[in-house]
Parts: structure tokens; C-alpha cells; sequence
């Protein structure tokens, strides 16, 4: 008998497929994985503390930076929350064009997601198709607000400034080239038979762990459990609009990946209905300079972003800023099923299951 | 235009006999230019190849690839070339300094012995050996040493991974490539690659035998350690894997050993299925550099489509589906040659 032993090997933080400075510490019996422990911290900037010394209005670009995939996101969140605490009214116009905003950010985020699991998979060219398609959203939000991807383009009380004319042209022809475009995702990576080798029945969650653990968003979805909060907590506008919530069965990779794929569809529906009944109007409410919400308010407020349940915990003290700012990071929670989805596959699918939890490590250590 | 380089070939020993070499001596210095030939083709290939991985890739990918340095970017590649000799050539400490700095040597040296059995036109060809396909079957093989070597001595877990993987994959696609060969041996009824071109005079082999064809160009492919099965490097999983200690020239080398491997195995299958260097109007040489690079663009489409396959599903995919499949290729032939001959049609 040939004595063999188990060996550690790190993956990253220099590493090509760690989306970032991720560390996973994978325990190794050959080619087996024996256990994965994932290291955070390495794209770490204090954001939580840098909350702290901004005024509210401020904070608003570095929001921005937690998600910089989905920028949108994160200032919206971050945007309501105040809101909400300082019982601010939006004006129509403006809640739809967040929506409009939000929308097209989750679709680049899953873009970004596709493409960059077809290349961590070894499909290089799948993410070139992908980020020529997201190429173009990155023009709207270039159009809108100047920033291609940290655009800080929520404002307390509203948006920055109006969409321009040539706005609603670039938006409705993306979405009327979308499903083209899905077909050709369908056809370079979907429907490669080599693919689905990887991902089917790879870093299967069951639906009773991804509870435990807390994970949210698209991950959870694939488990099978309906749980959307534009659906279960509506915020901003969201129950204004038809959408559905795609569900997988199994919690497996594949399932992530086609509960994204169809994501993209219902915001592209949600876009279109937000587009076709846009009102005219104010953009932003008057808010006074100086924001400042009594000592003791305290306020959670919560909106479905591309990665989950993206959470901002807001303490004040009777300044004009915040006394503790604290960000639920989907990204963060999600990673730490890593673990137990990895044990007991191959080196590869450590690989397969990073790239379909879709972790941004901005965001998840902040 | 047909016999331009035999003709040199010729001249050349004619001369060197009217110096008053013997014929024993004038052939040794033939040899030698002819190897010197290869080693030229070698480079000239791969410089040409580059380019063309770059070009297809970018066209496969919305690209546009290199178009600054010459027409078309076709002088990129002399400029990495020059850029890669100038590199620092860093031998990291902890490693197995011998194997470490031996091992892209001995695989270029390898890949380049290939070269001798091809026949790359009609009379050229260095050395007709009666066995030619059981020697470029089993010098093909030696390159999966030499990828131990190189993983073994860099004394890095990714490398050693990449060359661990690189040994399994290639010992297990030796065994269809092989049997899948031996269909069109045994039509042939020679190894010599020179009668299997010949023997394929009125019709390809590729029509007579598409299965062997078929398992032939999978097991090729991972053989030559390309996409679909780059197992042993696997930038997104192993970072460069057997590579990933690599710097400079010594790294090139191995870069410049595969695309010669690509260039001899796309030559091979060529020569076994597709009429070798014969064809209509042109001469015999281009014929076989025609067929090549098409062959060649088809390894590249597939490399720049397809994701990378699983460690084990490759394993089973060679064992279970490819081995079974090419054995009964090598059955069916069997008992197809003897109705043929017993039909009297053979």
C-alpha cells in the first residue's frame, strides 16, 4: 500500500479565479477536496469606520464601493435607509428611474457573473460575450451620471439629475436585443454539454443549510425557496411591477447559474414597465443640507441586491453623522457555505463553486 | 516547383561528392542540413503560429488581436520573442535546480525529434523508417516526462498538480491515440509513413475510418495539452501548473515545444487520414502545409469554444468511451478487411 498524505493548498489571494483577495485554505487528499477555509480581509478599507467620520449625504459615493459591480445597488440601499429614518418623500419620477437604475444594475451584475463563471471554467470566450453586452449598460450609466462603474448616482431624497433624451433609446434597444443575446449565452455556454458536466450536481446547498447559514439572493433562490424581498418587504416601488421569481430545485451550481440567466429576463420585464410608465417630474426633494437624525434613532433597511439581502444598520446620535453604520454583506454570508459545498468534490469544483456563489470581495469585506 | 527541394537536396551531395567526400560522408552532412532545415521550419512555425492562435482567438472573440507591429500585427511575436530572451531567467532556491533547468530542454529536443518521420513531401523525409508511426507514437510520449520533470523540479504544489495531471491524462490518451492508428496501419499494412501516404492514393482514410478519426483527434488534443484538456496548465485552476515557476526563455521554450507538438500532431494526422502531401495542381510540400494549418485551425476553434473538462471526467472519458470505442474500431476493421478480401473486392 502506498502511504500518501494530505497537503494544504492555497488558493489566492493571488490567484486567477478569486474574483479579488480571496483566500480559500483548501485541505488536499490528491485531487480531492478534504475541507476549504476561507480567509477574508484582504480587500478590506474600513468602509464601516469611514461611515463614521462622513455626514450622511457624503457616505453616498463610498456605498458605491461595496458592490462595484452592481453600483447602483448599494447607493440605493444606502439612500433609503437615510430616507426612511429621516421620513423623506421621493417624488415618482425618481423611484421609478432608481428602479430603472437598480434593474439594469443587476443585470450587469449578472452579466459579470456569467462571464466570469465561463472563464473560471475555462471558457475564455464567454466572457467577452458577456462584457461586450454589459459594454453597453456601462454606456447608460455613463450617459446618466457621468460614472461608468462607481456611479454614485442616488442621491438622499432622489437622483443626481434627469436621465437625457438618448437615455430611453439606448435602454429600449438593449432590452429588445436581450433575448439575442441570451440565445447566444445559450448557445456558447448553456448548452456546452462540457459545462454541464461541471456544474450539475456540484456544490450542491441544501435548502436547510442555506437557511442556517443565512445565505440570500439568487443562491437561496436556486435552493427552491421563494424568498425575493422586492417581493416579500417591497421597497421603493417594487410592488408596483409584474415580475417572477426564478427558482431552482437542487441548490447546485447549474441551478445558481440559471436562476441568474433568468433574473436577467424578469429585470429586463421589470425595466420595460418601469420605462413605459415613467411620469414627468420633480427628481429630488428638498432636503436640508445638514441631515440630522435625532440621538438614539437607529434603523435597518434592507433591498434585494444582485449577490442577496443587502442590509444597512444605521445608529445616530444627534450629529450630522452617523454614531455606527454597519453593512449585512450578502457576499460575505454567502461565502461561508464555501466550505461546505467544496468538501468532498475535486480541486476544480472549488473553482465552479467560488464562481456560482458570485461573491465581490469589496463588498463582503467592506 | 514540385522538386525544388530534393533537387537542392541533390545538388548538395552531388557537390560534396565532387569534393571528394565519399558517399557515406555526403549523406551525414545531408542529415545535418536537413536537421538544420527542421529546427528552422520549427521556428518559422511557431513564430507563424503564434500570430495565428492570436488572430483566431481575437476573431473568435470580438477582437481584434494584434494589429500594431507590422501588417497586420504580424511582428508581435519577434517582438515577445525578443522581449522573453531579454527576461530575467529566475531559478527560484528551494528548487530541483538539475530537472528544473533540464526539463525545457529536453521536451523542445523532444518535440523536434518528431519531425524526423513526417513526410513533408513527396521524397522529403529524414529518415523513412520501417517503423516511422511506432517511433512518432512513442517519442510523443517522452514529452510526458518532461513535464514531470519540470513539475517535480519546481517544487511548487501547483506544479506539481499540473504534472501530476498532465502524467494521467497523457499515459491514458497514449492508448486510444495509438489503437485508433492501428485501423489505418492495418489498411495500409505498413508503419511506414511514407506507404500509408501512397496507400492512400485513390481514397482518404479519413472516409475509411471516421471513428479512428474521430478518437484519433480527441486523444490528439489531449495529448498535446490543449483546450479542452489543458489539464496540466490550467490557468484558472492551477495558475500556470507545471509552468507556474517558468520565467523567460526557459518558459518560452515550453510554449514553443507545444506548438511544435501541435505542428507535428497536426502533420501526422495529415499524413494518416487525409492523403498526406498528395493532392492535384500544386506541389507535394504545400499540399501538406495546407492541410496542416487546417487542421491546426480546428485544434484552435476548439481550444477558444470549449470550457475545460473535470480532472476525473477526463479520466473515465478516456477509459470508459474511448478506449471501448477505438478497440471495436480496430474489431470492426479487422473483420471488414477480411470480407472485402473474401468478396474479392480488396
Amino acid at each position: 500500500m502506498l502511504q500518501t498524505d494530505q497537503y494544504i493548498i492555497n488558493i489566492g489571494p493571488q490567484h486567477p479565479s478569486t474574483h479579488g483577495g480571496l483566500h480559500v485554505e483548501a485541505l488536499m487528499d490528491g485531487e480531492n477536496v478534504v475541507d476549504a477555509i476561507v480567509h477574508l480581509g484582504y480587500v478590506h478599507r474600513s468602509i464601516e469606520k469611514i461611515a463614521e467620520s462622513r455626514t450622511y449625504p457624503q457616505f453616498v459615493p463610498y456605498a458605491s464601493r461595496l458592490d462595484y459591480l452592481a453600483s447602483h445597488l448599494p447607493t440605493l440601499g444606502y439612500c433609503q435607509a437615510v430616507e426612511k429614518m429621516m421620513g423623506i418623500e421621493v417624488p415618482e419620477r425618481a423611484e421609478y428611474l432608481r428602479v430603472i437604475m437598480a434593474e439594469f444594475s443587476r443585470i450587469s451584475s449578472h452579466l459579470i457573473f456569467i462571464g466570469s463563471m465561463a472563464i473560471d471554467l475555462g471558457a475564455t470566450t464567454g466572457l467577452i460575450y458577456c462584457l461586450r453586452d454589459r459594454e453597453r449598460i456601462m454606456d447608460m450609466f455613463e450617459m446618466t451620471s457621468g460614472q461608468r462603474m462607481i456611479a454614485s448616482y442616488m442621491r438622499i431624497g432622489g437622483i443626481a439629475e434627469d436621465v437625457p433624451e438618448t437615455f430611453y433609446a439606448a435602454a429600449r434597444s438593449f432590452l429588445d436585443d436581450l433575448p439575442q443575446m441570451i440565445d447566444e449565452y445559450n448557445g456558447l455556454i448553456t448548452g456546452n454539454e462540457i459545462l454541464q458536466c461541471r456544474i450539475k450536481g456540484v456544490g450542491t446547498l441544501s435548502a436547510e443549510d442555506a437557511i442556517a447559514y443565512g445565505v440570500t439572493g439568487p443562491n437561496l433562490r436556486a435552493c427552491g425557496i421563494d424568498y425575493d424581498i422586492r417581493k416579500a418587504e417591497p421597497y421603493g416601488i417594487y410592488d408596483r411591477f409584474e415580475f417572477d421569481v426564478p427558482l431552482g430545485t437542487k441548490g447546485d451550481s447549474w441551478n445558481r447559474y440559471i436562476v441568474r440567466l433568468e433574473e436577467i429576463k424578469e429585470s429586463a420585464r421589470i425595466i420595460e414597465q418601469a420605462l413605459d410608465a415613467l411620469p414627468q417630474g420633480d427628481i429630488r426633494t428638498k432636503v436640508p443640507r445638514v441631515l440630522k437624525p435625532e440621538s438614539g434613532w437607529e434603523i435597518y433597511h434592507r433591498i434585494e441586491s444582485s449577490k442577496g439581502e443587502l442590509g444597512y444598520y444605521i445608529v445616530a446620535d444627534g450629529g450630522n453623522k452617523p454614531y455606527r453604520l454597519h453593512v449585512r454583506a450578502p457576499s460575505f454570508i454567502n461565502l461561508m457555505v464555501l466550505p461546505i459545498i467544496s468538501r468532498g468534490g475535486k480541486l476544480q469544483d472549488i473553482i465552479a463553486n467560488i464562481a456560482t456563489l458570485d461573491p465581490v470581495l469589496g463588498e463582503s469585506d467592506r | 516547383m514540385e522538386h525544388w527541394f530534393t533537387d537542392i537536396a541533390q545538388a548538395l551531395v552531388n557537390w560534396l561528392m565532387g569534393l571528394g567526400l565519399s558517399a557515406g560522408w555526403a549523406d551525414f552532412v545531408l542529415l545535418i542540413v536537413q536537421w538544420l532545415c527542421i529546427v528552422m521550419i520549427v521556428t518559422i512555425n511557431v513564430i507563424i503560429l503564434i500570430w495565428l492562435e492570436r488572430k483566431v482567438s481575437g476573431f473568435i472573440q470580438l477582437r481584434l488581436g494584434p494589429n500594431r507591429l507590422g501588417p497586420y500585427g504580424a511582428f508581435q511575436t519577434i517582438a515577445d520573442a525578443i522581449k522573453l530572451l531579454t527576461k530575467e531567467d529566475i531559478i527560484p532556491s528551494r528548487t530541483d535546480k538539475w530537472i528544473f533547468m533540464t526539463a525545457p530542454l529536453f521536451f523542445i529536443v523532444v518535440s523536434v525529434m518528431l519531425y524526423a518521420v513526417i513526410p513533408m513531401g513527396d521524397g522529403m523525409q529524414v529518415v523513412d523508417f520501417n517503423v516511422g508511426l511506432l517511433y512518432f507514437i512513442s517519442i510523443g510520449s517522452l514529452s510526458t516526462i518532461c513535464l514531470l520533470m519540470a513539475g517535480w523540479g519546481s517544487n511548487n504544489k501547483w506544479s506539481m498538480l499540473g504534472a501530476m495531471r498532465a502524467v494521467a491524462q497523457m499515459i491514458s490518451y497514449e492508448i486510444p491515440l495509438a489503437i485508433s492508428l492501428l485501423g489505418v496501419v492495418m489498411i495500409a499494412g505498413s508503419l511506414r509513413l511514407s506507404d500509408i501516404v501512397v496507400a492512400q492514393g485513390n481514397i482518404w482514410f479519413v472516409l475509411l475510418q471516421p471513428i479512428a478519426f474521430i478518437t484519433y483527434f480527441i486523444a490528439a488534443t489531449a495529448e498535446l495539452n490543449r483546450g479542452p484538456f489543458d489539464m496540466p496548465e490550467a490557468e484558472q485552476e492551477l495558475t500556470a501548473g507545471a509552468y507556474t515557476e517558468y520565467t523567460g526563455m526557459r518558459w518560452a521554450l515550453f510554449f514553443l515545444a507545444e506548438y511544435t507538438n501541435l505542428v507535428a500532431v497536426s502533420a501526422l494526422c495529415a499524413t494518416m487520414f487525409f492523403g498526406g502531401w498528395q493532392g492535384p495542381g500544386l506541389p507535394s510540400w504545400l499540399w501538406i502545409i495546407i492541410k496542416t494549418y487546417l487542421i491546426m485551425l480546428v485544434f484552435m476553434w476548439m481550444k477558444w469554444t470549449f470550457p475545460r473538462i473535470r480532472m476525473d471526467h477526463l479520466m473515465s472519458f478516456s477509459w470508459k468511451i474511448l478506449l471501448p470505442v477505438s478497440l471495436a474500431n480496430l474489431v470492426l476493421t479487422g473483420f471488414g478487411l477480411e470480407f472485402f478480401k473474401w468478396m474479392g473486392w480488396w
